[in-house]
């Protein structure tokens, strides 16, 4: 069994949350004594509780900020030593319909749910609420505490009926079990004792009933080890991160999911008091180092596995719990984050919302704060995002807004709409550094990006000639070019735009691999479509040039008649006139379209390749 | 006395997830620090970060916010660890402050706090451009606490916005930050003042002798016990120091810390001590007896 297990506690004050709480708290003594003073001694208007005496609905009280602005701030975590001197860490979540997110915070790491009813008021749409949050987040356990028993005559046909409501509830979310307590929070029935209230009650405690919550460690199932940090010392690297699934030992090969690469692990890395130590395995849920036998490319973020390596894929259906007064905009890009993975992402889909209080599905577009609901996903790469249902670590997931740092959202993989490969992926021998070396440069991505008419083409093809005469391999990807091979089934929407992009910067990506220093010119006029072709390379590879040109001077040049067309009515979507172009905000370079060529390929080529041009 | 079976796998636990925590700081943020102070959760921090990048080295520097007026021997203990470990040590002062002679006894225990701690954490920590700060702080210190975040975040200026606390979903973190946000750290979030004593006692680390009970000059002021460290001490009329077995429940400046009576002679009397008596550390400390909430308004102030 866990030593260390999660609870979420559902509920809300008028349930008598605070009082439970309160109670298992001080009486298990997980609560110093100095800190119970003030709920011996501070009393609520009211209070009939005798002074000197502990008020415990007064031992988990909340913020100054909370009670002077009367807000509710997420999710407190205490401890609580349980009777086999394991320990459980509470999350405490508010329990009312406008917090479904926080119950969503507390629910997401939790091994076992406190589902508290109020016996006087019976089982509500926040029952079911609740149950459905625990069962989507993946709590598999519930104590559920009838509370507020003393109110009701300690009938037991009350108890009974509430119970079989929420244990029928409870089966259909996918809870595995349910264990009832009929407790009396404020006079103190079943919480720590058997209470002679409740003679026909034979069950356990509350606090047994949570200390037997049979939560074992998973120790099946093949390795899944996400690579969290380098761990470099002298003439050594090692690998450190924790143990998703699986256990971790010496000789296992393991595999680089995305790459495919091999190698054997050596010896796992610790210390024992302060003297070196080598271990023999880590479980799940260990932090572990790992030495391997080859010296491999492997960084932050990568998969080690053993066994099958899991499908990558770039499309995937989830559900998603938002958590932003801002709407899901449909289509605008994200950052995903999954452990250490980093990816962005964008919901391509609203397929529907649920209604938690009754588990039906409605048609939806957008989702609001508070709101669940089914997605359909895109990752800008593929990557190993597993079900959600198979591993928490692995397949949840949250959504960052890049601009403002806000977590959006939270993101329960369920299954991969399109898978990337059906193959896994062969490692070659030669790979781009030994072609560098035969070709005796490096090879570079420029990405020209600027109005139609802007010099994006002039400036490529004096950048290339330059190159050429340098000797450099290199080559052209332009935009109008492609459209008429590659790209010719696509057309000017934002949709259109981002999969032409998309196309164009994984052609770039190949020639990159290949050795070449790759020139791109492209109006590509949205952030995120740039943003989704800069992460397929790494930093310092991909280099950004706005060629910025007054659209009147574009216009005038109008090398391709577009802005006439355009200006007839024929052209909605022309950047700069029927569509936006999105500045850059991160661009290595900065071109004028009205300076000299000349002058602008040596900056170009300084910065493509510095020590080039001497 | 040994530590049960039980009880280690709890700290297991703990220890896990307080390595995950130091690998996430080094890894997904540009320049962390580790706050030091030399108490005991500080001695149970530096050895997890030892051990979260074991067998290489810290990747990042430690960081002592001195007063000045800190016990001798804990001056002594840092010097040695810093040594011992080879540490990118860096010590911050309110250099300005201390010229102008801003003392405990000059300013009081609340004044005092401001000026050396908190005023010189933030200009230490914007001088470094330390994007992310690691501290010691438990949410069982104190009942505010129960709502802090393991990775905590700061607006520009250091102010901790309870409103603005981002959720915090399995094991993954958000590390964007924009517009002088940064980032406080707390991997000991989830550890009891009796689970810090313990994995000193299994780990076997070396602490400042101060928690340990011994004969010291004393006076008795506010209801307990204040060292006599040194000849800076001020004495109020009729303070005299006299001799007394006293120890250390936590440590801080020397005349802000209050001693206990009773013997503690090793880490096992002193987790004895705690589970039969259940009075928590800051029952000695000076500074805090200053309004049950004083804690979270340090804290918007850019306190830990």
């Amino acid at each position: 069994m866990k030593a260390l297990i999660r609870v979420v506690v559902c509920g809300s004050v008028d349930d008598g949350k605070s009082t439970l709480l309160g109670r298992l708290l001080a009486e298990t003594g997980s609560i110093p004594e100095d800190q119970l003073e003030s709920a011996r001694f501070t009393r609520r208007p009211g209070s009939t509780i005798p002074l000197g005496e502990v008020d415990y609905s007064l031992v988990t009280d909340g913020l100054e900020a909370e009670r002077e602005q009367g807000i509710t701030i997420d999710v407190a975590y205490r401890h609580l030593m349980l009777p086999s001197r394991r320990r459980a860490i509470l999350a405490d979540a508010p329990g009312h319909e406008q917090y479904t997110r926080n119950m969503a915070v507390a629910a997401s790491t939790a091994d076992v749910a406190i589902l508290l009813i109020d016996s006087m008021r019976g089982t509500k749409r926040q029952t079911h609420r609740h149950l459905t949050v625990c069962g989507l987040m993946g709590v598999r356990h519930v104590v559920l505490a009838v509370n507020k028993l003393d109110g009701v005559g300690y009938d037991q046909g009350i108890y009974n009926e509430l119970v079989a409501e929420v244990s029928d509830t409870a089966r259909r979310m996918e809870i595995q079990s349910v264990i009832p307590v009929p407790v009396s929070a404020l006079v103190g029935d079943n919480v720590l004792a058997h209470s002679p209230n409740t003679p026909w009650y034979h069950g356990p405690t509350l606090l047994d009933a949570l200390d037997a919550a049979d939560i074992q460690e998973e120790l099946g199932g093949e390795v899944r080890l996400p690579v969290q940090t380098i761990i470099r010392g002298k003439q050594f690297r090692g690998y450190g991160g924790l143990v998703a699934q699986g256990v971790v030992r010496p000789g296992q090969t393991l595999t680089v999911a995305q790459s495919g690469v091999q190698a054997k692990i050596v010896k796992l890395h610790s210390l024992q008091g302060t003297e070196p130590y080598e271990p023999e395995q880590a479980l799940p849920g260990e932090s572990v180092t790992v030495e391997l036998d080859k010296d491999i490319d492997i960084a932050r973020a990568d998969l080690l596995v053993t066994g099958e390596p899991p499908q990558l894929a770039d499309r995937f259906a989830a559900d998603i719990v938002w958590m932003s007064d801002q709407q899901l905009a449909h289509g605008r890009s994200y950052t995903l984050r999954c452990g250490p993975l980093e990816v962005p992402a964008t919901v391509t889909n609203v397929r529907h919302r649920l209604d938690v209080t009754n588990g039906n599905t409605m048609a939806a577009r957008l989702l609001e704060i508070n709101d669940v609901g089914r997605v359909e996903i895109a990752t800008s790469r593929p990557v190993n995002l597993e079900p959600y249902t198979e591993s928490r670590e692995t397949g949840g997931f949250i959504l960052v807004d890049r601009m403002t740092g806000e977590t959006l959202a939270a993101g329960l993989n369920r299954f991969a709409l399109r898978r990337a490969t059906n193959v896994v992926p062969h490692h070659f021998e030669v790979d781009r550094e030994a072609r560098e070396v035969l070709n005796g440069h490096p090879a570079k991505v420029l990405w020209l990006t600027g109005f139609s008419g802007s010099g994006k083409s002039t400036i490529a093809d004096a950048v290339e000639r330059r190159l050429h005469s340098l000797g450099i391999r290199s080559f052209v990807l332009d935009g109008d070019n492609l459209r008429s091979g590659l790209n010719k089934d696509l057309g000017f929407t934002p949709e259109d735009r981002a999969e032409n992009v998309r196309r164009v910067a994984e052609v770039a990506r190949l020639m990159y691999d290949a050795g070449v220093v790759v020139i791109v010119a492209l109006v590509s006029p949205f952030r995120a479509d740039r943003q989704a072709a800069r992460s397929l390379f790494d930093d310092g590879e991909f280099i950004e040039a706005w060629v910025d040109t007054p659209i009147e001077v574009a216009m005038q040049r109008d090398t391709k008649g577009l802005y006439a067309k355009s200006a007839a009515g024929n052209l909605p979507n022309l950047t700069g006139v029927g569509q936006q172009y999105e500045d850059p905000e991160t661009a290595e370079l900065h071109l004028s379209g009205t300076a000299d060529v000349e002058r602008n390929v040596t900056e170009v080529i300084e910065k493509l390749l510095p020590g080039a041009v001497s | 006395m040994s530590i049960d079976n039980e009880t280690s796998r709890v700290l297991d636990a703990l220890e896990a997830e307080a390595i995950w925590v130091f690998r996430e700081t080094a890894a997904a943020f540009e320049r962390p620090v580790l706050l030091y102070s030399i108490g005991k959760d500080s001695t149970v921090l530096l050895h997890l970060a030892r051990k979260a990048f074991h067998p290489g080295p810290i990747p990042f520097p430690v960081m002592h916010i001195d007063t000045g007026w800190k016990f001798k021997a804990m001056y002594e203990l840092r010097d040695r660890t810093a040594q011992e470990l080879g540490l990118d040590l860096r010590l911050a002062t309110n250099q300005e402050a201390r010229d102008q002679g801003v003392t405990p006894f000059s300013h009081g225990a609340q004044e005092f706090t401001r000026i050396m701690k908190t005023v010189a954490l933030r200009a230490a920590l914007d001088e470094g451009q330390f994007d992310i700060a690691v501290g010691g702080a438990r949410r069982d210190e104190e009942r505010s606490r129960a709502k802090e975040r393991i990775f905590s975040l700061r607006e520009a200026g250091h102010r901790w916005e309870p409103r603005n606390q981002r959720p915090e979903f399995w094991h993954t973190v958000n590390n964007t930050l924009t517009d002088g946000q940064t980032m406080r750290v707390f991997p000991l979030s989830n550890w009891s003042e009796l689970d810090v004593w313990r994995y000193v006692a299994r780990e076997n680390l070396e602490v400042v002798p101060l928690y340990f009970t011994q004969e010291r000059p004393v006076v008795k002021r506010q209801g307990t016990w204040i060292m006599v460290d040194d000849d800076r001490m001020e004495f109020e009329a009729g303070e005299e120091p006299e001799m007394r077995r006293v120890r250390f429940r936590s440590l801080g400046d020397y005349p802000l810390s209050g001693a206990v009576e009773g013997e503690a002679a090793d880490v096992f009397d002193i987790i004895r001590d705690i589970e039969v008596n259940r009075q928590s550390e800051r029952a000695g400390r000076l500074i805090d007896g200053e309004g049950a909430m004083s804690m979270e308004r340090k804290k918007a102030e850019g306190y830990f």
